[in-house]
């Protein structure tokens, strides 16, 4: 096991995690705002909002999918020794962090079953920048619309098509992050 | 023991992060039951053990909560979950709807329109608006996932057939987001139209049954309803007779044993606040003369 991997866990795991779990919240539940999500210290290529995602929502009970750069040694060290989370393949995972285009083909992600939706795939998708700009919200969560950068259309346009099936994405960028649940539609303006 | 030998809000972090997990899901899958490995709290089944998790669950320290039941605030139910959080989480309290940022409710939405940023926990006996149609888990889940809610719309056309009218007062079923039916709890229909379009988070809990669902800000919940017998929402024929409000929902108090009776706000803090800036209902006083008698 690497050293680097011991460290950049939360300090104080209880008080961390409910402020984390909060802005997770919001932005899932609010598509298109971005919100900073801090505590943790990840090693690289980890973003510090998805390594923050992942002490609060991953544990022994959900497979973590690794994809492309993010599935190197101190990687799988610090998740393995924060979250006890099993390291699968796409199809089995829970949870995914990668680039979207690391992440491709996302077809690859459980989608959960028609008499039990919850049993999906949730993405962290690692963005160089994240903008309120370039493809428009539309749907539950949302007043009107709103804007976010997001990777490509088609994908999530194919995945709102799925409804109530269908995987939930984290974007994530440095310490900010913004969601996009599968109920939200996605188009260009 | 002291108070300090809880984890914060009570829960461990497994427990936590498990019906976080779920919640985040709910939110994604507006009006599905997520099904989630309720715990047993140190409180009965039927006071709020749904309620109680997914409100540890979303508590920071930072955050204030206001805890009622049927709309208030001093009641047995809510005195004693408001006491649980301040004795486990060491969070802020009050009764004050806008100062609140985690409202926990027992069969109300507050009168106060609700604010972006604000989070409504129901407590839910029977999160399946189809239990009492069909008591199978096997085919109520059949019925969501096929989108099958005739059932329901027979239910409801038993009721003109009978009354003449829908004659669910309480528990009304919606469709939320045009599809999946939901109970929205034992509200009063009076404040099903609440529950559409509101800018809070409303996150709905269920301990015995082991269920959560979502309605997220800015969600259209519909109440099923006939074209030709429209849904309406009901409350009693009066004013509050405390601080005369006539758009509130009221509690009927006997007041004697000889027919007296008071129509009063089932909502406390929206009465008291009423009160206290000068309204005055049939039966009441000022409110200083009130607090000194």
């Amino acid at each position: 096991m690497t050293p680097e991997a011991l460290l950049g866990g939360f300090s104080d795991a209880p008080t961390q995690s409910s402020f984390a779990f909060r802005a997770a919240l919001e932005i899932l539940s609010r598509p298109g705002e971005i919100r900073a999500l801090t505590g943790a210290t990840p090693p690289a290529p980890l973003s510090i909002a998805a390594g923050a995602l992942l002490l609060t929502l991953c544990d022994g009970t959900t497979p973590v999918h690794l994809a492309g750069a993010h599935d190197c040694a101190v990687l799988r060290d610090w998740i393995t020794f924060h979250c006890g989370a099993p390291l699968v393949s796409a199809e089995q995972a829970t949870f995914a962090v990668g680039t979207w285009h690391e992440l491709h083909p996302v077809t690859r992600f459980a989608i959960g079953q028609p008499d039990y939706p919850d049993r999906s795939a949730t993405l962290i998708v690692e963005m160089a920048d994240l903008q309120q700009s370039d493809a428009r919200l539309i749907g539950p969560g949302i007043a009107g619309f709103t804007l976010l950068s997001l990777p490509e259309l088609a994908a999530f346009q194919a995945n709102r098509a799925l409804f109530p099936l269908g995987f939930d994405c984290f974007f994530t960028s440095g310490t900010r992050a913004a969601g996009l649940p599968r109920s939200t539609f996605v188009e260009a303006c | 023991m002291t108070e300090h030998s809880y984890n914060f809000a009570y829960l461990d972090e497994q427990t936590k992060r498990m019906i976080r997990r779920a919640i985040l899901k709910g939110v994604a899958v507006p009006g599905y039951q997520v099904p989630f490995a309720s715990r047993e709290m140190p409180m009965p089944y039927g006071w709020g053990t749904g309620g109680v998790q997914v409100t540890a669950a979303c508590l920071t320290p930072d955050d204030t909560l206001k805890v009622i039941d049927q709309g208030a605030d001093d009641t047995t139910n809510a005195v004693s979950i408001r006491k649980f959080f301040q004795r486990t989480a060491g969070v802020a309290v009050t009764e004050a709807t806008t100062e609140a940022s985690i409202i926990q409710t027992r069969h109300r939405i507050p009168e106060t329109a609700l604010s972006a940023g604000q989070i409504l926990v129901y407590q839910v006996p029977i999160p399946e608006p189809l239990r009492f149609l069909e008591p199978r888990e096997t085919e109520t889940r059949k019925m969501h996932e096929l989108e099958e809610y005739g059932l329901m719309h027979v239910k409801l056309y038993e009721d003109i057939a009978r009354h003449g009218t829908i004659a669910t007062a309480y528990a009304y079923p919606v469709k939320v987001e045009g599809r999946y039916v939901m109970d929205p709890s034992p509200i009063p229909k009076f404040d099903n139209p609440k529950l559409s379009n509101s800018p809070a988070l409303q996150l709905f809990g269920a301990g015995r049954e082991q269920r959560i669902y979502a309605v997220p800000p800015f969600t259209t919940v519909v109440s099923l309803d006939f074209d030709d017998h429209p849904f309406q929402p009901t409350k009693a024929p009066h004013d509050c007779d405390l601080c005369g409000a006539s758009e509130s929902y009221l509690d009927e108090v006997i007041t004697d044993d000889q027919g007296g009776r008071m129509f009063v706000c089932s909502d406390t803090d929206f009465c008291q606040t009423r009160r206290a800036s000068g309204h005055i209902g049939a039966l009441g006083v000022p409110v200083s003369e009130g607090d000194a008698a």
